[in-house]
């Protein structure tokens, strides 16, 4: 006869990463908060560099999609493994190095990004040694679920352990793809990829980090928590099966939607915006599996704060992956890029599905671990009702700037001249912004409420370190009768089934990009375009440490409108020695691809110094420093030898006299400031912004200039 | 012939995804057919796993 054996659950691992979920969801929060109200009172940005919304924003996003969703992703993942695998963790050991390690990368991310060390490349900022750093966490992380699986006395593995191995497979590839980069410096690199292919990369890497680490691994953590909160299990295990590889077959594809109108090829634009609308199927199978398993419970949902934040989690996945697909309409897309929609689209996900979902498991867990009830429901169920009236005054008055942005910005009058400036657009919509940002404070506070909730609730109880549980091992449990469906086998082969998602996401992948990277006329070279010269170079690195691609654009799209704005549509040829591209996803300011010449350089120094000086109403923040920091020119060289080896046609030896042309252009540029009465030190960054600055766009404007 | 000139060759690029929809129909179909014709009981048996 087969004896069950005792073994003890993990429950300190899901703890710590719980902790970390609620103090890094803070934080991010706070500084997200920061950040908007700067974008209605400039004076916050504080003069400094470490303070300014360049600087902020990466760390905002970073914190919350990081720190705050990856704990509670990696707390929800061990607490789930442990249960349906009837097994403790692997190995307590990888489990704590996976826990302080993605802790010591979240405190390097947010120290480096402040120092303005980034990639310039949204969403995967943090330079190369963390890149490393997250990867070798990544495999911990990996080992310790596979090992945890190898020894689980549950022959089946639960759906959600499927959704954490696509997560776990997908993001090493995304995250290994994306970060291919060339270091200079033990902090600086240049990304292996330029213009067209950089930006595909990245939003092949950018879009899927939202489907692979915001999303498949929340529906593992619905997949878990609804049903055990709902006390039924889920309304269709055949429909998860179908969800987990459409899914995943499906999200991989959607990518280049990030860039509709932009110089990608046409078809891999088309690709992308096919495969979008069809991810509404799988998106809403899983949302209504969800919502079923709460049917004949809904009386439960009036009571229970855990089973509301359940449901408007997945009422918010249901209307953003619908919205999703909408967004990836050309003509509706022509409308929302570059606007505060896609900001409103975003964060109703975030607020409303991930954040939710998160503190929905956590009220449910923590009680749990510490052995007694929630310490107070109704400061739940008010949490529950400020961050759902947060949610609300975030996303509509964003909707409302997004909807007015692009309205203003393709108006023309019936003379056919744009009839709004930028400035006038960007001051119409900073009330909507302050709305924002007490939508934003709003979430937060109910945030802080979870924290104080929480904590009196550890504080009542006992924590349960190891929790006792009992299982019979898998080989005393007799093997299922009769002949087995090829997927009922990979169902308990997790290797099979990780070969088998790694599979169907490279193949979205590998479609996508093997042909831009391999076939020449995707991405035509154009003549006159000819490499940075080295003060250029360095205007560019510091024009990416500021963050100047959070607020503006260098892409513009085919539109009449745009092109009156800005000048002639951007082509793919023009960004070929652009490493990183810079196209940007938002323009809180005007799209800067066609720049140069535009204004004198007095007028950049002098708004770079003070924004409302040049343009009164700009939101734009100060950047004094430029204007006081010396140049660093030692790493001139390093630089230029760095682009060569990316295939930038720099002469032989140009990295030997480089730093000589650097000096004579900064002194040709500070000699034109003088003319303006403007004292300037060649030797100042400022001026290798200038000279950036003054390049955009110039090559072609130059090249139709000799043609005439 | 090195493996990238072979891709360059190739004009029709449009059957890249043309082979990708139809890998991901079969897949899909395969997947329904599986999920559809499965034992009843089997399938409850999993979806309590969370519940045991």
């Amino acid at each position: 006869m087969t004896q069950a054996e005792k073994f003890y659950y993990d429950n300190k691992s899901v703890k710590l990463f719980g902790i970390a979920t609620l103090f890094w969801g803070v934080v991010g929060m706070l500084v997200g908060v920061l950040i908007a109200f700067q974008l209605a009172y400039p004076s916050l940005n504080f003069g400094i560099p470490y303070t300014s919304f360049g600087r902020l924003r990466p760390i905002h996003t970073n914190a919350v999609i990081f720190a705050f969703v990856g704990n509670a992703v990696f707390g929800g993942a061990y607490y789930i493994l442990q249960r349906v695998l009837k097994t403790r963790m692997y190995s307590d050991l990888l489990s704590k190095i996976h826990f302080w390690g993605w802790q010591l990368i979240i405190v390097f991310g947010a120290l480096t990004l402040a120092l303005g060390y980034t990639t310039g490349k949204e969403y995967a900022e943090l330079e190369w040694p963390l890149d490393i750093l997250i990867t070798i966490i990544w495999l911990v992380f990996g080992v310790n679920m596979f090992g945890t699986i190898l020894k689980r006395r549950e022959r089946h593995l639960y759906v959600a352990i499927w959704f954490f191995i696509g997560t776990w497979v997908t993001v090493a590839m995304l995250h290994i793809v994306n970060s291919f980069e060339l270091p200079f410096t033990w902090l600086k690199s240049y990304s292996l990829y330029a213009g067209v292919q950089d930006a595909l990369v990245q939003w092949w890497y950018g879009h899927n980090a939202v489907a692979f680490f915001l999303t498949t691994p929340f529906l593992g953590l619905m997949y878990y928590f609804v049903p055990k909160a709902a006390e039924r299990p889920i309304y269709s295990y055949r429909w998860s099966i179908i969800h987990f590889w459409a899914l995943i077959f499906i999200y991989i594809w959607a990518g280049p939607h990030h860039l509709l109108y932009t110089a990608l090829p046409g078809w891999a634009q088309a690709l992308g915006t096919v495969f979008s609308i069809m991810l509404i199927l799988p998106s809403w199978g899983g949302m209504l599996n969800g919502l079923f398993t709460l049917r004949g419970a809904w009386d439960k949902v009036r009571e229970d704060p855990i089973l509301k934040m359940f449901v408007v989690a997945l009422t918010a996945y249901g209307m953003a992956t619908f919205e999703g697909p909408m967004l990836s309409l050309k003509n509706v897309n022509a409308i929302s890029h570059y606007t505060d929609w896609t900001i409103a689209h975003v964060h109703v996900g975030a607020l409303g599905f991930n954040g939710f979902l998160i503190f929905g498991m956590l009220y449910w867990l923590i009680p749990r671990m510490w052995g007694t009830t929630l310490y107070s429901k109704k400061l739940a169920n008010t949490h529950f009702l400020i961050g759902t009236l947060g949610i609300l005054l975030y996303a509509i008055p964003l909707y409302w700037a997004g909807f007015s942005q692009s309205l203003m910005w393709k108006k023309f009058t019936e003379s056919g001249q744009l009839q709004y400036q930028f400035l006038e657009t960007v001051t119409h919509v900073v009330p909507m912004y302050v709305l924002r940002a007490l939508g934003g404070t709003l979430y937060l506070c109910g945030t802080i409420l979870a924290v104080y909730n929480l904590r009196k609730t550890m504080l009542a109880g006992t924590f349960i370190a190891n929790e006792a549980a009992e299982g019979i091992a898998l080989r005393d449990q007799p093997m299922p009768k009769g002949k087995h469906h090829w997927h009922s086998v990979i169902e308990r082969k997790p290797i099979r089934l990780l070969i088998f998602s790694l599979v169907a996401v490279s193949i979205g992948g590998m479609v996508e990009m093997m042909p831009t990277f391999l076939i020449d006329n995707n991405v035509p070279t154009i003549a006159a375009v000819k490499p940075y010269t080295p003060l250029e170079l360095q205007g560019r690195d510091i024009y990416v440490r500021e963050g100047c691609y959070t607020c503006h654009s260098q892409m513009i799209r085919p539109f009449r409108d745009e092109e009156a704005r800005y000048g002639e549509y951007s082509k793919a040829g023009e960004f070929i020695y652009d490493h990183p591209f810079q196209w940007g996803s938002k323009r809180t300011g005007p799209d800067l691809q066609r720049i140069g010449g535009k204004y004198p350089d007095s007028w950049h120094y002098r708004h770079m110094n003070d924004p409302e000086e040049i343009s009164d109403g700009s939101i734009m923040p100060p950047y004094p420093w430029l204007l006081e920091d010396d140049l660093d020119t030692t790493n001139t060289p390093k630089k230029i030898r760095a682009m060569q080896k990316l295939g930038v046609p720099y002469p032989k030896d140009y990295d030997k006299i480089a730093n000589r042309e650097l000096r004579e252009q900064a002194e040709r540029i500070a000699e034109n400031l003088r003319k303006d009465k403007i004292k300037a030190d060649s030797r100042k960054e400022i001026i290798a912004v200038i000279a950036y600055l003054q390049r955009l766009g110039i090559d072609i404007k130059q090249d139709k200039t000799a043609q005439k | 012939m090195k493996f990238t000139n072979y891709l360059k060759d190739i004009h029709n690029v449009s059957i890249y995804p043309v082979f990708s929809l139809i890998l991901f129909t079969a897949v899909f179909v395969g997947v329904v057919l599986y999920t559809f014709g499965s034992d009843k009981k089997k399938m409850q048996g999993h979806a309590n796993i969370p519940m045991k």
